[in-house]
Formats: structure tokens, C-alpha cells, sequence
């Protein structure tokens, strides 16, 4: 524990002390630091979708419909799966992973909500009008981030997936042409790191753990397979923002993406197993609107509350 | 270190081992009267290092099984900031169950053996989180009452004799602020909104109210233990103290809320200088502390549940740990 924290101890033994229960009513989340937590460390200068969302209203940003488009497909990824993870807190395997679980589903809820924001000043509307207010249809995440959790292992899979993507999209959309995507993409980038680092380690424990859970990992990997060929695929808009520079051709990572998680499952002894090339690929769809079954589900429980009571803010 | 109990077994003690024991006793009883510290190595009662344990592994506990009300709503929460600040509210509280979780395991017990001893329903934990949270206006009304009262309990366990509990609630009461703040923003809110969300938060302050006053403890006659704490500097304010004290900061929070308290009997006393309360259900708290409440075995399920559901994993990891280990000695 560091200097800062100990300075206290001596000093103020009243009820009044430091962990005082005064709401200084102005004070009171006014910063707006939702995600302030001292378990959590953010790194770099935090940009937070609040900024965005003060950066839109001044009139200082706005992205072209195309940017947009593109930002609501990040931005739908992260929140999905932000969704997802949220329900392993208090159930996951052991407290550390209660922690680490938490701590990347409030990493994907950040990014999910400046993309959001910064796509919803296209039309006039807020992150939480976008998160909300959108029927299945209108939202464009793949078809990976809605996969149910599973058990530990499928969970794990689907993140190993996830955070080598996201790793390889984040590491080039810091040189977007649109400083916002940038300054979000810079940020994502740090965080998305410690969730391939967790996610692999994690790969290579339950590979090489017992049978069981080799066994489990396996079968996790053929599960979520499916879903990879998605993540990759190009079409009209991602070209036009390829051309523009504000976007990538998601093909383009696919070559670091087969390299970085080859060398991990290739060290996990499960390459010949799981033999990946011959795992037929779902058609997708999911950056048209259309979804899985599991999408649906997700979005009622989601969206439940704030649909109970339209236009109150919260 | 010495574990027998000196006021029960000194006949079996060979002539060094009770002079150790003797010295022991005049270490700790200087550290006690000096407010100072108590830490892992030293010499220690028996019956001091059971009541900590105890203490300590329910408070782990309270801050583990308390994870649950609240994650009810993370799926729910009805704005992108209010379910990010839910989840690192909820994550801190894992973070607090691991400080205390370690405290405790200075103390010679594992995280396992509490664990397991939560899980067979053989220890105890705050009774309120017995209550279910039903409604949104709950993660307001749970985090301005139950963190507020927890931080009034909590913040004179700063100064606790045993070290690495004291300092481990520095954290922790800090963490706990932060929440308390967050709770009666989200009842704020409420409050200034629609009659239908003011409606919410009121239903959700009325529910727990005395469950929150409750959390303090049985009344000052009836708490066999705590005269005992307060000796030992474990404790530092009785359970009436501690109660009155949060009244009368409620009493003033909640008008800015614009809500109001279920309490009709609330005053300042101004001959003792103390705020007083109405009467307590003490017997319904007596109750859910014996498992009646509405949720007690719904929370232990679900804690059974992701201890059993996570064993696999728990044992990959120790296995993975052990081949690597067996490969770095072979290298």
C-alpha cells in the first residue's frame, strides 16, 4: 500500500474521518467519472466518453455518417460483450477472476460507450439513447460478442478471440485519420493488451491443466470458432473508410490475428487438435442487423428498466 | 508462535514456555494500553486472535455474499454510467473481500477454510444483504444507507489493534465513500425525476431503513461481545453510539434528498446530545441472522454455486502451476 493511503491512519481516528459520509451534494458524481475505482488503473490520459460527448456539444466533433456507421459497429461489440461478462461478477471461479472479469467488462463498456457517443452525434442521439432504444435489428455487432458465456472456458475462448482482434483493429485505428476514433482507439489499445495477456494465460493453463479442463477448452474453441471468419470480413463501408483512412479493411488484420493466436494455441499444444481451417464458419451477418437468437434475450433484459420509463435520465 | 490459550492451559506449560507466554502477555498488554499495534508475529491471546478471525473473515464474507444485490442490476442498470459505476462498485467489492480475505490468513487461517466454512453455512455475514434488491432505487438506497452505515462501523476499525486489519480498512473505507457518494447520487436523481422514479426511491429508502440501522448490532445491553473489543481496541465506539451517530447524519442527508425517513420517533435528545430513533424489529433481525430472511439461501446457493461451477478451473491452475514448477527444477 502506498504513502498516500497510510497518511490518514494515525491522525484522524474520528467518525468524521476519512471515510466520511458526507455527500457534498455538488460533489457528488459531478465529475463524472463513472468508472472511477481504485482497483482499476486506467492508463495514459484517460479519455472518457464524457469529453466526447462535451467535444459534440460544443460542436468541436462530428463524424461523417460513414464514421459513424463504422463507430456503432465497434461501439456494438464492446457494449454486447460488455453485457456478457457483466453477469460472471459473483460468479466466477475465484475472487481474482471476479476482479479480472469485472475489470474487462467495464474496459469494453468504456469504449463501447465513447464509440456510441461518438457515433450517436451523427444523428442527434446519446449513447444511451443508441444502447436502449435500437431493436435487434439496428444493432451491428458479430455475432461472436452475443455468444452466451458458457462456462469458464468458452467464456475465456471467446475473450482470447476478441482481445487479439481488437488488439490488431485498435493497434491501426490509432493512426485514424479521425482524431476522436484515434484519441478512443489509443486508449482501448493499452487495455485490450492485458486482455490478450489474460485470456492467453489463460489458454495455456486450462490446456495444460488437467484433462478436464483441456477438455473443456477444446471443446469452448469449437464453439466459438465459428465466429471468427465475421470479425474479418469486408464490405462497402469498411473500403470506403479504408480508402479515407479513418477506418481498415478488416481483412487486413487477419494475417497478425491467425499469427499471434496461432503461436499461443500452437504453445497450448491444441493446434492439431482443435485443427481450426477445418471448422466450418457461420455466415455471419451481424453488421447488417442480422443476429443470432441470443441477441434478442440479451437486449430485453438490457433495455428492460430504461424502456419502462422513456425520457427519464438516471 | 505460541497458540495455546494461556488463561486455560498454563498447567501444561513447561517453566519456558510459560515465562514466553508471561512475556508474550506483558508484550501485548503494553501494545494495548500504548493504541498501539498488534501485528501477524507477535504474541497474541487466544481468545484475541479467534475474535479478530471471526470479525475479520464475516466482514470478508459480508463483502462477498453483498456483491450479489447489487449485481442483480448490472444488467439492468438504465443508463451506459450507471451500469459502468455499478460494475466497479461491485468489483471493489471482491477487491475488499481479497484485503480482508488476506488479513484474516495472517491471522492462521486459509482463504479456503473460510470459504468453505461460508459456503457450508457455518459462518456468519451482514444479515442485511438477506434483503432482496427489487428495484433499481435498491443500488441508491444500498449504497447511501447500507455502504453509510458500514463506513461509520468501519472507520474507526482504521485505528484496530491488529495491523493488517486496520490497514486494510484504510482502503476499504475509502473505496466505501466513493460508493456512499454514488448511492445517494443515484437516489438524488430519482428523486428529482419522474413521480414514478421519486416513487421508486422513496419505496427503496422505507425498505432499508431499519434493516441499515440494524447493521450496527443488538443494542448496547444486549452485545456480549463488545465490551470485550473495546478492551482490546478491536472496537471503538459502542453499537448505540455508532447508530446515533448515523441517524443524525441521515436525518440531515435525506432532506436534500427531498425523501423522507420511515421513522416518525427520530430527535435529538438535548440532554445526552445524542440522536434517537424509534423502536427496532430486533426480532425479525434475529430471525434473518438465523436464515429466515427472504434471500439467506438463495445467497449461499449462488455462492456454492460458482465455488462448485469454478473447481474445475481452480484445479487446471494449480496443476498448469505444478508442471511449470517441475519443468522449471528439470531446466
Amino acid at each position: 500500500m502506498t504513502a498516500p493511503v497510510n497518511e490518514n491512519e494515525n491522525k484522524d481516528f474520528s467518525i468524521e474521518g476519512h471515510g466520511d459520509i458526507s455527500v457534498g451534494v455538488k460533489g457528488a458524481g459531478a465529475s463524472g467519472d463513472g468508472s472511477a475505482s481504485a482497483t482499476r488503473i486506467t492508463p495514459g490520459n484517460a479519455l472518457r466518453p464524457e469529453d466526447i460527448a462535451l467535444e459534440i456539444r460544443k460542436g468541436q466533433v462530428k463524424p461523417s455518417d460513414d464514421v459513424a456507421e463504422y463507430a456503432l459497429r465497434i461501439g456494438d461489440d464492446g457494449l454486447i460483450l460488455a453485457q456478457r461478462l457483466g453477469h460472471w461478477i459473483s460468479r466466477a471461479p475465484e475472487l481474482e477472476e471476479d476482479v479480472a472479469l469485472g475489470n474487462i467488462a467495464l474496459d469494453q463498456l468504456g469504449h463501447a460507450r465513447s464509440f456510441l457517443t461518438y457515433a450517436g452525434a451523427a444523428w442527434d442521439k446519446s449513447e444511451d439513447d443508441l444502447a436502449y432504444f435500437r431493436r435487434e435489428h439496428e444493432f451491428r455487432s458479430a455475432h461472436l460478442f452475443e455468444q452466451p458465456n458458457g462456462d469458464f472456458a468458452v467464456t475465456i475462448a471467446r475473450q482470447f478471440i476478441v482481445s487479439h482482434y481488437q488488439f490488431e483493429l485498435y493497434k491501426r485505428l490509432t493512426g485514424s485519420t479521425d482524431a476522436t476514433i484515434a484519441a478512443i482507439a489509443a486508449k482501448a489499445l493499452k487495455e485490450v493488451d492485458y486482455h490478450r495477456d489474460h485470456s492467453a494465460q489463460w489458454v495455456l493453463r486450462l490446456a495444460g491443466g488437467t484433462e478436464e479442463s483441456r477438455r473443456r477448452i477444446v471443446r469452448a474453441f469449437k464453439l466459438v470458432w465459428p465466429y471468427v471468419e465475421e470479425l474479418f470480413e469486408d464490405d462497402e463501408l469498411t473500403g470506403r473508410l479504408a480508402e479515407s483512412g479513418a477506418g481498415v479493411q478488416p481483412s487486413s488484420l487477419r494475417a497478425d490475428f491467425d499469427q499471434l493466436t496461432g503461436e499461443i494455441l500452437s504453445e497450448a499444444g491444441l493446434d492439431d487438435e482443435l485443427a481450426l481451417e477445418r471448422i466450418p464458419q457461420s455466415l455471419g451477418g451481424g453488421r447488417q442487423g442480422k443476429h443470432s437468437e441470443h441477441l434478442g434475450y440479451l437486449l430485453a433484459e438490457m433495455q428492460v428498466l430504461a424502456r419502462e420509463h422513456p425520457g427519464a435520465s438516471w | 508462535m505460541a497458540s495455546q490459550n494461556l488463561q486455560s492451559v498454563p498447567a501444561e506449560l513447561s517453566p519456558e514456555e510459560l515465562e514466553r507466554e508471561q512475556a508474550g502477555q506483558a508484550y501485548f498488554d503494553r501494545i494495548i494500553s500504548e493504541d498501539s499495534r498488534i501485528e501477524p508475529r507477535d504474541w497474541m491471546p487466544e481468545a484475541y486472535r479467534k475474535t479478530l478471525l471471526r470479525q475479520i473473515s464475516q466482514h470478508a464474507h459480508s463483502e462477498i455474499i453483498g456483491m450479489q444485490p447489487e449485481a442483480n442490476w448490472i444488467t439492468r442498470a438504465p443508463s451506459l454510467k450507471r451500469k459502468a459505476i455499478l460494475m466497479a462498485k461491485v468489483q471493489d467489492e471482491a477487491g475488499h473481500g481479497l484485503y480482508l480475505y488476506s488479513a484474516a490468513e495472517t491471522l492462521g487461517q486459509s482463504r479456503d477454510k473460510m470459504t468453505s466454512d461460508l459456503i457450508a453455512g457455518r459462518a456468519r455475514y451482514s444479515s442485511i444483504f438477506n434483503y432482496p434488491a427489487v428495484s433499481w432505487a435498491d443500488m441508491g438506497a444500498i449504497g447511501w444507507l447500507v455502504d453509510g452505515a458500514a463506513i461509520c462501523n468501519q472507520v474507526p476499525l482504521c485505528r484496530a489493534s491488529y495491523g493488517p486489519y486496520g490497514r486494510a480498512m484504510v482502503r476499504i473505507c475509502k473505496e466505501e465513500s466513493f460508493h456512499q457518494r454514488q448511492g445517494f447520487e443515484i437516489l438524488l436523481e430519482l428523486s428529482n425525476g419522474t413521480p414514478a422514479q421519486k416513487a421508486m426511491a422513496q419505496d427503496a429508502v422505507n425498505r432499508w431503513y431499519a434493516p441499515a440501522l440494524m447493521m450496527f448490532g443488538p443494542p448496547d445491553d444486549d452485545s456480549p461481545n463488545s465490551k470485550q473489543s473495546m478492551a482490546w481496541n478491536i472496537k471503538r465506539f459502542s453499537n448505540d453510539e455508532l447508530r446515533s451517530r448515523f441517524v443524525g447524519m441521515m436525518v440531515e442527508q435525506v432532506k436534500v434528498l427531498g425523501l423522507t425517513l420511515p421513522d416518525k420517533d427520530i430527535r435529538f435528545n438535548e440532554e445526552t446530545k445524542k440522536w434517537e430513533h424509534g423502536p427496532l424489529d430486533w426480532n425479525e433481525f434475529k430471525d434473518v441472522l438465523a436464515g429466515k430472511g427472504p434471500c439467506n439461501a438463495q445467497r449461499l446457493e449462488r455462492r456454492r454455486e460458482a465455488h462448485d461451477d469454478g473447481a474445475w478451473v481452480r484445479e487446471a491452475a494449480a496443476e498448469y502451476a505444478r508442471k511449470q514448477a517441475e519443468k522449471e527444477y528439470a531446466a
